[in-house]
């Protein structure tokens, strides 16, 4: 964390050559006390090192995750099945590049860079959800990470609206806007082919089946293994704990599924008259964990395209800076 | 607005709007910054919404994008080249948003059956235009690797666009004089691009207009076979 570490001195620096261990106190003191009363955290403001780097840490994951999540969409752009669904389908994938870049944006203002941040992506050194390294295999994928992927990205994103960091929850309160109309096109598109013909519907079905877990694991491990949850709860960047959200998911997702006429692939599902909500099935936390350590179906394909893509734009990158130092100052701008 | 489109010319503006969509539609996830993830896609919505109402003014929408052959396709050879690198994909875009601002903007002037349509899309085609000119001077004035890539790719290209020319039945434009306005803004941007104008023929020796009359290039038939692939195999299903 040599950027973040960076900006702390300048900080320091810049209030002055006082007793910096009595002004940490006192900073920290603060600094509870805004958190305390819901006040938002802005990048100028004084933070823990440690919130700093849990947040670059997770606003970066998030930002990874919107852009290798257009790699199993895009793979049906060019095969989508009518013209409207192309044109939702490019749109779709069109909001997710501009998601990276609001997520990148406010990871900046935490005193990292795009470049640091991608590099780190491309190394294997952040990761980004576990979720975009299962295939797109049929048309009716693209409709199942609509309704399920997103929706659990949403149960998981909407209390992030009120995270304690400033730019965080703005960037959220776009994205989630966005997300929730993916949320219904994802949902249309399956009651289409629900309705549709004996092999559409079977095909809903099929997506259904291998996307229902997976989401589930979205929400994170549970609760008594979550290493970052507590902390993130008390700084108020996580407000619900991954059991609960999963939950919410959950008993959303039930009745949505039979107004669809699709089922849910969990035997044990059902509802618990006593504590109101729905029972479900165990989720298979060995494959969760393998999918993390890099050996689910899709992980190397999709670090090597992003790579690719990455590597091989590098002579236009160039081409772009060395246009801009040539011609400085030709329009009478000043770059500083 | 009630002149009767002339099918022919619809067809025409719908296929290359419809297919340099698609090719356009290959880069996502696969473009050299982000920022042009976002510009690609957003100009294959364009020519998507562009195809969807001209070649809704013909028939069905999906009928003729998904289950027509190869032959019966009207666009342009140009449209249908392959993305090759980014510059490639640059010179292909100058080359034709160019002519479709040109074109859209003397008939979104005139009152013929494409003027509603044109002066919608001439919004669109302007963004278009701007964005490829401003690769292509990046591009060709960029590095030496950039200005090699980009001169490859203006010479590969230059073969094509004469065809954008030819006269297409229904179309009421000066075509002589779209393509004297088009020679003067490429010209102009190539040089400024510090570029050479290619000094080969503008059209391909065989037939020029080859793609209007539904004789396309080798690369635009497997386009097709993944575009209507699974379309096909549900016949008469709604998606």
């Amino acid at each position: 964390m040599a950027t973040a570490a960076a900006h702390q001195t300048t900080r320091t620096q810049a209030y002055g050559a006082q007793d910096t261990a009595v002004d940490t106190v006192a900073y920290e003191r603060r600094f509870d006390a805004a958190v305390a009363a819901d006040e938002r955290i802005e990048p100028r403001d004084w933070m823990p090192d440690a919130y700093r780097a849990t947040l670059v840490r997770q606003i970066a994951q998030h930002a990874h995750s919107e852009i290798i999540g257009m790699q199993p969409e895009a793979n049906w752009i060019t095969r989508a099945p009518s013209l409207r669904r192309k044109a939702i389908l490019m749109a779709k994938v069109q909001d997710e590049a501009g998601h990276g870049l609001y997520l990148y944006s406010a990871a900046e203002t935490l005193g990292t860079g795009r470049d640091e941040l991608l590099d780190k992506l491309h190394s294997g050194r952040q990761k980004y959800s576990s979720i975009f390294n299962y295939p797109t295999l049929t048309w009716a994928d693209v409709g199942a990470i609509g309704w399920l992927v997103d929706g659990a990205a949403i149960t998981n994103q909407v209390p992030l609206c009120r995270c304690s960091y400033g730019p965080y929850a703005r960037a959220m309160v776009r994205i989630c806007k966005e997300e929730s109309f993916h949320q219904r096109q994802g949902y249309e598109l399956l009651l289409a082919l629900s309705r549709g013909t004996p092999e559409q519907h079977a095909m809903a079905q099929d997506a259904v089946d291998r996307w229902w877990w997976p989401s589930l694991m979205m929400f994170g491990p549970p609760d008594d293994e979550s290493a970052h949850s507590a902390q993130s709860m008390a700084w108020k960047i996580k407000r619900h704990s991954n059991d609960e959200l999963r939950q919410r998911f959950v008993d959303i997702c039930v009745p949505q599924a039979e107004s669809l006429g699709l089922a849910l692939p969990d035997p044990d599902l059902r509802w618990n008259e006593e504590r109101g909500q729905h029972d479900f099935g165990p989720i298979d936390w060995t494959e969760f964990r393998e999918v993390l350590k890099g050996n689910g179906p899709c992980n190397e394909q999709r670090i090597t395209q992003r790579r690719r893509a990455h590597d091989e734009g590098a002579w236009v990158r160039e081409a772009a800076a060395a246009y801009a130092d040539k011609h400085t100052g030709e329009t009478g701008a000043t770059r500083a | 607005m009630t002149t009767t489109v002339s099918t022919t010319a619809a067809l025409a503006l719908g296929d290359d709007a419809l297919v340099l969509s698609h090719r356009l539609g290959e880069w996502a996830g696969h473009a050299p910054v982000l920022e042009e993830e976002v510009a690609l896609a957003n100009i294959a919505l364009d020519l998507l919404g562009q195809a969807r109402v001209l070649l809704s003014l013909v028939g069905d929408e999906d009928e003729l994008a998904y289950l027509r052959e190869e032959r019966a396709f009207r666009n342009v050879q140009l449209v249908e080249q392959p993305n090759g690198d980014f510059a490639h994909t640059i010179l292909r875009q100058l080359y034709f948003s160019t002519y479709q601002h040109l074109l859209y903007a003397e008939l979104a002037a005139g009152d013929g059956p494409f003027a509603p349509l044109a002066a919608k899309a001439v919004k669109e085609v302007a963004y278009h235009r701007d964005h490829a000119e401003q690769w292509t001077v990046r591009l060709g004035d960029g590095t030496d690797e950039s200005h090699e890539r980009a001169q490859r790719a203006c010479e590969a290209l230059w073969r094509f666009t004469g065809e954008m020319f030819r006269p297409v039945e229904g179309l009421d434009v000066d075509g002589a004089a779209l393509e004297a306005a088009w020679l003067e803004s490429v010209e102009g941007m190539l040089r400024r691009a510090t570029l050479t104008v290619p000094e080969g023929p503008r059209s391909g020796a065989w037939r020029a207009g080859a793609g209007r009359q539904g004789l396309h290039t080798e690369p635009f038939g497997r386009m097709l076979a993944e575009m209507q692939h699974l379309h096909r195999s549900h016949p008469g299903a709604s998606w």
